[in-house]
């Protein structure tokens, strides 16, 4: 009697068993629900990560807070029309820094450079310039790069620019005429020769097509240099102790 | 205010049918299920929560913050999958000075499960994600890119089956196309192939060959575009079959619940994105029970 109880028993311990290994119990979505946690000052920070990040916060904190240079007034992209302080400063900062490098790679030297206004992020603000700063004025990636364009797409260059907004342009003279139509375009104080072409610096996003400055989408020859524009001003603001740019008339209306 | 939804399902218990009777003896000894997913997309570098000046975010977000909450969803369900749609990287000087080692530490402290990759991970190429991958030990998941004859060739795969309480959740990652977001520089000989299409494989994988009883896509496509001819979430969901769950990002989208859309059988298919930079974590409770016999079951949307 036991005995049978026991194998009947151990029978079904194998049937449960067989059932259990081979699994595949199929399973439906009765109930969904959703919500969105928002993640602020109620919710405690978790003491592990905070103590994780801490020297990865110092390390970026002071090399973001190191003073690189002192400005003695504040400059913002908003100050004036066709050409501003802080436009001038990127444009001829990459004229000045950049030059060197795209020398020492092909001979050559640019002739110009254009940037663009919505690409100045920030205002330099009076007092201390910082590595912030410029993570500040250029937080994108963005690198120069150096396109050789035709007489033609010069003359497209200068069509767009006459449209009167205020891009960085350093080398590069715009005269307008008092009806706002373009008077004069000049590159290092000379007229467009047609069948010349032009080395300009611009930034690897207007390159591409961004702003659409499409005349610099299909250049003759292009040069990207690995030299980011961030960077770029991190080693102007190292090389000046005072960064005190001005409005000049490169860009201008009769 | 609350929508809810009554929808009938019409999958049956396939591969029970022939059992009968004792299918629906045996069922009855399996217990409910309950699967809770989290997810984050675009934190793009937020490590610290946002500044006190910031003005549109200000004291939100935080890394340290979120694994507290994550652990308090943990504490009242254990079985929590943790997902990424992507841009892990950049924003932040976080990544101009680690590379992203700390956002790939950090989300694996996290216990994060999954993620897809984002255009902006391709920011220091895919030298500079293959160079992090290390620092992860959740998985990169990508379907449609092709990283045959890159540096990342072999570190990601396209999708993952995660096993939680017995439920099979099925997890795949689909990419943007990168021509004209991402330099060529950058994405090297990364081949973007059709988002459809691999959804579709990854569809089929996950339903037949791996008995899914969930599947989640995570997408890096964005939510929806006013030109209706570019592939997005929406688009996807529509398009395709068999996913329960897309978590997007790319667009930054802050949708206050997962939107309700319909799959092209007619199905549910939920898409969510919650913003970016970690100030929000999205939350989708999925609750199941076991099929008995032939039995058609609806499914509420308490959403």
């Amino acid at each position: 009697m036991v005995l049978k109880k026991i194998t009947h028993l151990l029978f079904f311990v194998c049937i449960f068993t067989i059932f259990a290994s081979c699994k595949q119990e199929k399973y439906n979505t009765t109930r969904v629900d959703a919500s969105l946690v928002s993640i602020d000052r109620s919710i405690k920070e978790d003491t592990s990560i905070t103590a994780f990040i801490t020297p990865f916060k110092t390390a970026v904190d002071k090399e973001m807070d190191s003073v690189l240079a002192y400005a003695p007034t504040s400059i913002s992209k908003n100050d004036s029309r066709y050409n501003t302080a802080i436009g001038n400063m990127m444009a001829d900062a990459v004229f000045e820094l950049v030059n060197p490098v795209f020398k020492a790679r092909t001979g050559y030297t640019f002739n110009a450079v254009i940037l663009n206004h919505g690409g100045i992020r920030a205002p330099l603000n009076k007092g201390d310039v910082t590595t912030g700063t410029a993570y500040e004025l250029m937080p994108f990636e963005n690198e120069v790069v150096v396109v050789e364009l035709s007489g033609f797409q010069m003359k497209e260059l200068f069509q767009y620019l006459a449209k009167g907004k205020a891009h960085p342009i350093s080398n590069l003279q715009v005269i307008l005429g008092e009806d706002g139509s373009l008077k004069k375009g000049l590159i290092q104080g000379h007229e467009i020769i047609d069948n010349e072409t032009y080395f300009i610096a611009t930034s690897d996003y207007l390159q591409k097509g961004g702003d659409n400055m499409t005349f610099l989408s299909k250049p003759v020859s292009l040069l990207t240099l690995d030299y980011k524009i961030r960077n770029v001003l991190i080693d102007y603001f190292k090389k000046y102790d005072t960064i005190a740019p001005v409005r000049d008339n490169r860009f201008i209306k009769e | 205010m609350k929508r809810r939804h009554f929808i009938k399902q019409t999958a049956a218990a396939g591969s029970l049918i022939g059992l009968g009777g004792i299918a629906m003896s045996t069922t009855s000894l399996v217990p409910k299920k309950h699967i809770t997913i989290l997810h984050t997309n675009d934190v793009h570098s937020h490590i610290e929560p946002f500044a006190a000046n910031d003005p549109k975010y200000a004291n939100q977000g935080g890394v340290a913050r979120r694994l507290t909450l994550i652990n308090s969803v943990r504490k009242e369900n254990p079985n929590v999958l943790l997902l990424d749609a992507g841009d892990i990287f950049q924003g932040t000087p976080y990544f101009n000075f680690y590379g992203g080692e700390l956002e790939f530490k950090l989300m694996s402290m996290l216990g994060y499960d999954a993620a897809t990759i984002g255009n902006h991970d391709f920011d220091n190429g895919v030298g500079g994600l293959a160079q992090q991958m290390p620092h992860a030990s959740f998985e990169l998941l990508s379907a449609n890119y092709d990283f045959t004859n890159t540096i990342m060739e072999g570190l990601t795969k396209s999708y993952r089956v995660f096993v939680k309480d017995g439920i099979r959740i099925g997890v795949f990652g689909i990419g943007i196309q990168l021509e004209g977001l991402v330099n060529k520089r950058q994405f090297k000989e990364t081949k973007h192939l059709d988002p459809i299409e691999l959804t579709d494989d990854m569809t089929r994988i996950l339903k037949e060959e791996e008995a899914c009883d969930l599947i989640i896509c995570l997408s890096h496509l964005g939510y929806d575009y006013s030109n209706k001819e570019r592939i997005s979430d929406l688009k996807l969901a529509a398009a395709t079959k068999d996913i329960d769950l897309i978590i997007g990002g790319h667009t930054h989208t802050f949708l206050d619940k997962p939107t309700i859309t319909q799959n092209k059988e007619g199905n549910i298919v939920l898409v969510n994105q919650v913003g970016w930079g970690g100030i929000h974590v999205g939350r989708v409770d999925f609750h199941l029970d076991p099929i008995k016999g032939t039995e058609h079951t609806s499914t509420f949307y308490n959403i």
